[in-house]
């Protein structure tokens, strides 16, 4: 049933992908580090204003073509050849069972991983938002790292209740909107740091991000963008769970956390267009989310007896 | 303020974003007791469990009923609140987006320096030139434009608002089919042995739970016989013992004397029949039992089922209970093992693997006397009512298939003629279901539009300059982040070089 050549090789490649989002990491952090600074914020400034039609509304982050030794640029090389070792963990994985890789919560976490970087190489392109790139990877080697030592489980086969294709469509949308979620707290941490920082008008390190309304419009980019993936996410189990248990919405503890991160999401997407709410206190509601989102991936099958207790840990 | 001043203001209150916004941190609140304390819709059997471990929290906790958090008065409240502030909010505004749709964009304001994003320059075309040309980029960009002496108003982006309350009207929907399903649907749990049937109606029910506009009479009266049961089981490695699919083959028919049909029911794969939907939820074992009485008369001869006590390996206990034995009924207490082991030590069996490779039974304590199922109270099939019983001394062995265990004195016998199984089913009737489904995908369709879209207006003016050029105005003003249209716009409109300006636009720049 399973073929242990391919889950070697699915380990093997894992391990390469984190030691190389290690490097990645290094490597983004030097180009935060080693890019000089104040020319930076005043180079922007001026092209701003004087040529307004160029640069758009959304990123604003960086100029493209500001001088500097090329870390930036090895990161991404370093992220993109990471994330192919560990996409090809994750899909060899999966022919090694003959399933879905994403069947107990060691897959999961590794595939939620993958979405995560996945996420931030399309914000990178999309919005000039490399800078991220150190705290992406810190995030995503600390789950790697978390899921191979405490959640790692050897490839087998489903139990019956698994074995159907809607374990593609919900737990792909889940993967697919975890991830989303967890590079949008990635740049909600930075925007609360950010926006702490400029209020004290303290110079350091931070300085090297970008504004905190660009970090704030980020975070906000990615959750709205994944919102709706964790609605149908929520949907398609229902959806199961009434093929499966004659019920399609019964209160079960994962069901339950799911909506409850459904709630506290949509808290925060209500609070950033409302007076009061704005700014940091809507970052504060996205942290929280972030937080019940993770008890509901990983605390409800440790702490809380229930019917998804089969994606075991 | 008078009662109706009150009253409004209540309302004005009640309908607040920032109101919504509190009873819906209080609803997330409100839901997580409901997961970490047992609840009696999804686990009474641990209910029952948490009071006897709990003998003082737990009577204190159901005051605040938080056993059954999701049917509380209190978690009621908070939704009906929410619902509530709800569609005081987005029912006016609907009815305002109707407005505003039926109605032209509004007229360019006077100053275009206060809008988040505004332009000027010159151009050598006239002013109804330009105008024209504004017009026609804007209507490719599938604006909506009215002109104006002088001026274009141009507005798109309905669908943001129209997606955006789509999605609240949903969920307004959404609760409703939740509603439907909670009054006029039911549940039925019965565990069915192998050659047996059942028919829908409440007789048959272990458990019934029927919505308070259902009437027992009016179920649809289907009738379903389970012809096989079997089990696949991973038999080596890993993860030996654990299941791999349960197939249950059945034949039904939609009501007495209607033809009969056959269907393969699995987990994931219900039968439907007549809007309700068998489900295969779990299984056990039902051995089966001869049983002779004192006068030699076959008393008992049937399968029983047992229930799991090791839900990994399946070691199951059952009761037998012969009320027509005579001279005195008879009762025996039962343990089933479907590959039945000896422990390590020695000195008892246990079960090795969940599949029937060596079943074994043992009678864990023989009875005689009245087993008390005269006195009108319902008795448990699972359990004997030992308080008119005599206990037997027996040898407690292990039986195989065939064996016979003697009852001292002449009290009769019992033998272990071999097995069954049993599925676990649940039948549900859920009217709801269908427009709760369709309630939630417009939910997401709305919300996937109103995150897409941005409504946005665009002015411009063209007026004659004191240089005999055209001075162009632009400005813009979009609900939410700007987008890049607006630039893209101002490219298209301006001419292909653009003279100094003395005082900087500030196109593209955020004011929020």
């Amino acid at each position: 049933m399973v073929d242990t050549e391919l889950a070697d090789l699915s380990n093997n490649m894992l391990l390469g992908a984190v030691l190389l989002y290690v490097v990645a990491m290094l490597g983004y952090a030097a180009d935060l580090a080693f890019t000089p600074r104040p020319a930076k914020a005043r180079a922007k400034e001026l092209v701003g204003a004087g040529a307004p039609v160029e640069g758009s509304a959304d990123d604003g982050a960086e100029p493209a073509a500001a001088p500097r030794r090329d870390w930036g640029r090895f990161a991404v090389v370093i992220t993109v050849f990471g994330w192919l070792l560990h996409a090809g963990g994750v899909v060899s994985r999966g022919l090694s069972v003959s399933r879905w890789p994403w069947g107990n919560m060691y897959e999961f976490v590794v595939a939620i991983c993958l979405a995560a970087v996945a996420g931030f190489l399309v914000l990178m392109i999309r919005n000039k938002a490399r800078y991220l790139g150190a705290f992406v990877m810190l995030a995503v080697v600390l789950g790697l790292g978390a899921a191979t030592i405490w959640l790692y489980q050897a490839p087998g086969e489903l139990v019956p209740a698994l074995k159907s294709y809607w374990i593609a469509i919900h737990v792909g949308a889940a993967i697919v909107s975890s991830g989303g979620f967890t590079v949008g707290f990635v740049a909600t941490l930075l925007y609360l740091a950010k926006a702490r920082h400029e209020e004290k008008a303290k110079e350091g390190f931070l300085d090297r991000l970008p504004g905190s309304t660009v970090l704030d419009d980020l975070a906000y980019k990615a959750t709205m963008f994944v919102f709706p993936v964790w609605t149908f996410s929520i949907i398609a189990g229902a959806i199961w769970a009434d093929e499966a248990w004659g019920r399609y919405w019964g209160w079960d503890p994962k069901e339950t956390w799911s909506f409850i991160v459904f709630a506290i999401y949509a808290g925060y997407l209500h609070a950033r267009a409302t007076a009061g709410w704005k700014g940091r206190k809507a970052a504060v509601v996205a942290t929280v989310g972030y937080a019940a989102l993770l008890f509901n991936l990983v605390g409800v099958n440790i702490f809380l007896e229930g019917l998804h207790s089969y994606a075991d840990v | 303020m008078g009662l109706t001043g009150w009253l409004r203001w209540g309302w004005r209150q009640l309908t607040s974003m920032r109101t919504a916004l509190i009873l819906l941190f209080l609803v997330a609140l409100a839901s997580v007791p409901g997961s970490i304390f047992p609840q009696r819709g999804q686990s009474p059997e641990r209910v029952v469990q948490y009071f006897e471990e709990h003998e003082t929290l737990a009577p204190w906790l159901d005051r605040l009923s938080l056993f059954d958090v999701f049917a509380a008065p209190w978690f009621a409240a908070i939704y009906l609140l929410l619902f509530v502030s709800l569609a005081g909010c987005v029912l006016p505004r609907s009815w305002q987006l109707l407005q505003n749709v039926r109605s032209r964009p509004p007229a360019a304001p006077k100053r275009f320096g206060r809008l988040p994003q505004s332009a000027e320059f010159r151009s050598d075309e006239t002013p109804e030139q330009v105008l024209e040309q504004a017009r026609q980029a804007l209507r490719k960009r599938r604006f909506r434009t009215v002109a104006d002496d002088g001026s274009l108003a141009a507005e798109k982006g309905y669908l943001h608002e129209a997606g955006n309350l789509v999605f609240h009207l949903s969920l307004l929907a959404l609760l409703f089919a939740v509603g439907l399903g909670a009054m006029f649907g039911y549940r039925g749990n019965l565990l069915l042995t192998e050659d047996t049937g059942f028919s829908n109606s409440v007789a048959y029910y272990g458990e019934y739970h029927p919505g308070h506009m259902v009437d027992p009479d009016d179920l649809a009266p289907f009738q379903v016989t389970l012809d096989d049961f079997e089990v696949d089981f991973v038999s080596s490695g890993e993860q030996v013992g654990q299941a791999r699919e349960f197939t249950a083959r059945m034949t039904y028919r939609e009501r007495p004397g209607a033809a009969e049909r056959s269907e393969t029911v699995r987990v994931n794969h219900p039968l439907e029949v007549s809007g309700a939907k068998v489900y295969l939820l779990g299984h056990g074992y039902a051995p089966t039992f001869k049983v002779t009485d004192g006068r030699g008369n076959v008393v008992f001869d049937d399968a029983v089922q047992f229930l799991p006590m090791d839900s990994a390996n399946l070691a199951s206990e059952g009761v037998i209970k012969a009320p027509d034995a005579e001279p005195q009924q008879l009762g025996f207490q039962m343990m089933f093992w479907p590959t039945a082991a000896p422990t390590p030590d020695g000195s008892s069996v246990f079960s090795s693997f969940p599949g029937p490779l060596n079943p074994m039974v043992a009678v864990v304590g023989a009875f005689k006397g009245d087993l008390n199922m005269d006195s009108g109270d319902p008795q448990s099939v699972y359990e004997l009512d030992a308080e008119k019983l005599e206990m037997v001394k027996v040898e407690r062995r292990a039986m195989g298939v065939g064996e016979t265990l003697k009852l001292p004195d002449g009290a009769g016998e019992i033998t272990f003629t071999g097995f069954k199984e049993y599925a676990s089913l649940t039948v549900t009737h859920d009217p709801g279901r269908v427009p709760a489904l369709v309630a939630a995908s417009l939910a997401v369709a709305g919300l996937v539009v109103s995150l897409m879209t941005r409504r946005r207006r665009v002015w411009v003016r063209a007026s004659a300059g004191e240089d005999g050029r055209t001075v162009v105005e632009v400005g813009g003003l979009t609900l939410g982040t700007p987008t890049v249209e607006f630039d893209d716009l101002l490219r298209e409109l301006r001419p292909e070089e653009p003279e100094p300006e003395p005082e900087p636009a500030s196109a593209g720049t955020i004011k929020e």
